[in-house]
């Protein structure tokens, strides 16, 4: 094929993915640094924006709790897609005849909406009828029957919890994926030199493993900083009860939707950037961390 | 991330691959099959299979609570939550599917998701064949410039894609949305499909090309159905993200005649919220188009959720 038709065959997706996906993402920073005043752009306002963020009422009291709340998703999450997730795998290799049934169960509500899951749950842990309360009644743990997403203390661990609930079919799938790319011969090997099971994991098995952890981490990472759907339908935009499920994403929604500040536009973008550069910044350095660790295992 | 294309079809090896190398084969001798079986027996033994089907039920029961109290009366739930729905009633159904707009809803995500699918995946296979194939550097740099799409948090983005929307007339616009699906979908398309069009055979192209093909005959009638599982991974995959995604239309969609689902789940709970059965029924009418896809489709969604997972 030569260059010209290449580019032809190229054109589509370019102007379409040009127009809807870089022009937006590039402008989206440069509207973090100019003055807004409603949808009217200003001159430019060097780091104004940002200073905003760190300086004005409601950021300096919601945005450190949101990025907490962020943060303890992302940690909470890891804490139980590592345990769990990676118990559960380990247990499901080598189960040939079952695993693909048991692997497709687990990643069924992870194909459910957030919006779906969340407002499922909020019915089943209602305090008036929820289902998950009755039960607990019935097999006499009524100390245990609380309103879990009415109380500030305990609603951000449910929204955390549900989202794991959700998710844990992925690092299931992954990290199986990753046990069946471990060599037998190796386990075997250290088998053989008289290695434990618990050995053979230790040594063996989970260095092995650690860039699929890596992934996965990374990915978490991203998915923890996004998070919007689904403390969204828990909480609605203000992340009740009293702010204890808010989000950044919740915030920048606010921000730029519902505040109804003149310089929405610039501080909500402002916002918008931080998030990026904390996103792909931890991304890329944990990226970085991992590719050394692949080099020293295949050396 | 490794974003290595490790290929795709990689992504079921290990499933498929493992339980061959387990058994000693039927030539093998009798001991040797012994210790092979003592090498792949299962981890934990019946403890862990009880415990591995306890898990799936705990993923499972809310999904089958979901649906039981869809058929169930209001009354009914709110005096025996845990209680069998049984006779089946319909009523919240119908109470979701024409009072609540749900009818409406469900067309409305049915023409966006279905149009940003067809349209991302027919530029990404066009595209893809063109840098799979191409020899010259500008390929290489517009292949990375697709695939730095990947890592893009596109929802950041949504105050320029409102402005621009507002600016052509594509805000409360069905077709802006799919516009928006189909683009957001390109790099991910792209990444899969290149993979793809790398592993034919370049012989394909030279003999087509020798019995007179133009370079679109040779795309669309030879290599297209040779890449046809990817098309099918690529379209399912990106099917579920769409059709669940909440924050573009919450934002770009203003009358409710042109509501998805979720933003018109949204407004129903808002103001439903103590109809529980019907709320139910709302949930997995949003829900059902997924699970009927999961159940046709599993292959190509677990395809896509290991895709790029480098070996």
């Amino acid at each position: 094929m030569n260059r010209r038709t290449g580019l032809l065959f190229v054109t589509p997706a370019l102007a379409l993915f040009g127009v809807f996906v870089l022009y937006p993402m590039v402008t989206a920073f440069s509207y973090a640094f100019y003055d807004w005043q409603g949808t009217a752009r200003g001159g430019f306002a060097g780091l104004e924006n940002f200073t905003a963020l760190f300086t004005r009422a409601p950021f300096t009291t919601d945005l450190p709790r949101a990025l907490l709340h962020n943060v303890l998703f992302f940690v909470g999450t890891m804490l139980v897609q590592n345990t769990i997730g990676l118990t559960v795998a380990f247990l499901l290799h080598r189960r040939v005849r079952t695993r693909r049934a048991l692997q497709t169960l687990y990643a069924m509500p992870y194909l459910v909406s957030p919006i779906v899951i969340g407002y499922l749950w909020t019915l089943l842990l209602s305090p008036t009828f929820g289902p998950v309360n009755t039960l607990l009644t019935k097999v006499g743990l009524e100390s245990w029957a609380l309103p879990w997403l009415g109380d500030p203390d305990t609603a951000l661990w449910v929204v955390i919890l549900v989202s794991v609930w959700q998710w844990i079919g992925f690092p299931v799938l992954l990290y199986g994926a990753a046990l069946g790319g471990v060599p037998e011969e190796l386990s075997e090997a250290a088998r053989v030199d008289g290695a434990s099971h618990a050995q053979t994991f230790r040594r063996v098995t989970f260095p092995l493993l650690v860039p699929a952890i890596g992934t996965v981490s990374v990915l978490t990472f991203i998915f923890a900083m996004e998070a919007f759907a689904l403390p969204y339908a828990f909480g609605g935009s203000t992340g009740n009860p009293a702010g204890s499920t808010d989000f950044i994403s919740l915030l920048f929604y606010r921000t730029a939707f519902d505040s109804g500040a003149t310089d929405a536009i610039g501080t909500s973008s402002a916002l918008a950037t931080l998030l990026f550069v904390l996103i792909f910044g931890g991304a890329y350095a944990a990226t970085a961390v991992l590719r050394r660790h692949e080099r020293r295992i295949t050396a | 991330m490794s974003v290595v294309p490790a290929g795709i079809g990689t992504a079921d090896e290990p499933a498929d691959v493992t339980p061959a190398t387990g058994d000693g084969g039927p030539g093998s001798g009798a001991p040797r099959r012994q210790r092979a079986r003592g090498r792949t027996a299962p981890v934990g033994g019946r403890t862990a299979s009880v415990a591995l089907w306890v898990y799936a039920a705990f993923a499972l029961v809310p999904l089958l609570l979901m649906l039981s109290s869809s058929f169930r009366s209001n009354g009914d739930l709110i005096s025996n939550p845990l209680g069998a729905p049984w006779p089946l009633s319909f009523d919240a159904y119908e109470e979701a599917w024409t009072a609540g707009n749900f009818a409406t809803y469900f067309g409305n995500s049915l023409l966006v998701t279905l149009g940003a699918v067809v349209l991302s995946t027919t530029v990404a296979t066009m595209a893809s064949y063109a840098l799979a194939r191409g020899r010259s550097r500008i390929f290489r740099w517009l292949e990375s410039l697709f695939l730095s799409g990947l890592m893009l948090p596109i929802h950041l983005a949504i105050l320029p894609i409102f402005y621009l929307f507002d600016g052509v007339g594509l805000v409360d616009s069905r077709l802006g949305l799919a516009l928006l699906y189909g683009a957001s979908g390109v790099p991910f398309s792209i990444f899969v499909l290149t993979t793809f069009f790398r592993q034919l055979p370049e012989e394909l192209e030279e003999a087509a090309t020798l019995d007179g093909a133009s370079a679109w005959q040779t795309f669309s009638r030879i290599m297209v159905p040779l890449v046809r599982p990817a098309l099918a991974t690529v379209a399912v995959f990106r099917f579920v993200p769409i059709w669940n995604d909440f924050l573009f239309p919450l934002v770009l969609l203003r009358d409710d005649a042109k509501y998805t689902l979720p933003v018109g789940l949204t407004q129903f709970f808002g103001e439903n919220a103590t109809n529980y059965a019907a709320v139910f029924a709302g949930l997995v009418i949003t829900t059902l188009p997924l699970i009927a896809l999961f159940l046709v489709a599993t292959r190509q969604i677990v395809a896509g959720l290991t895709a790029g997972m480098s070996k």
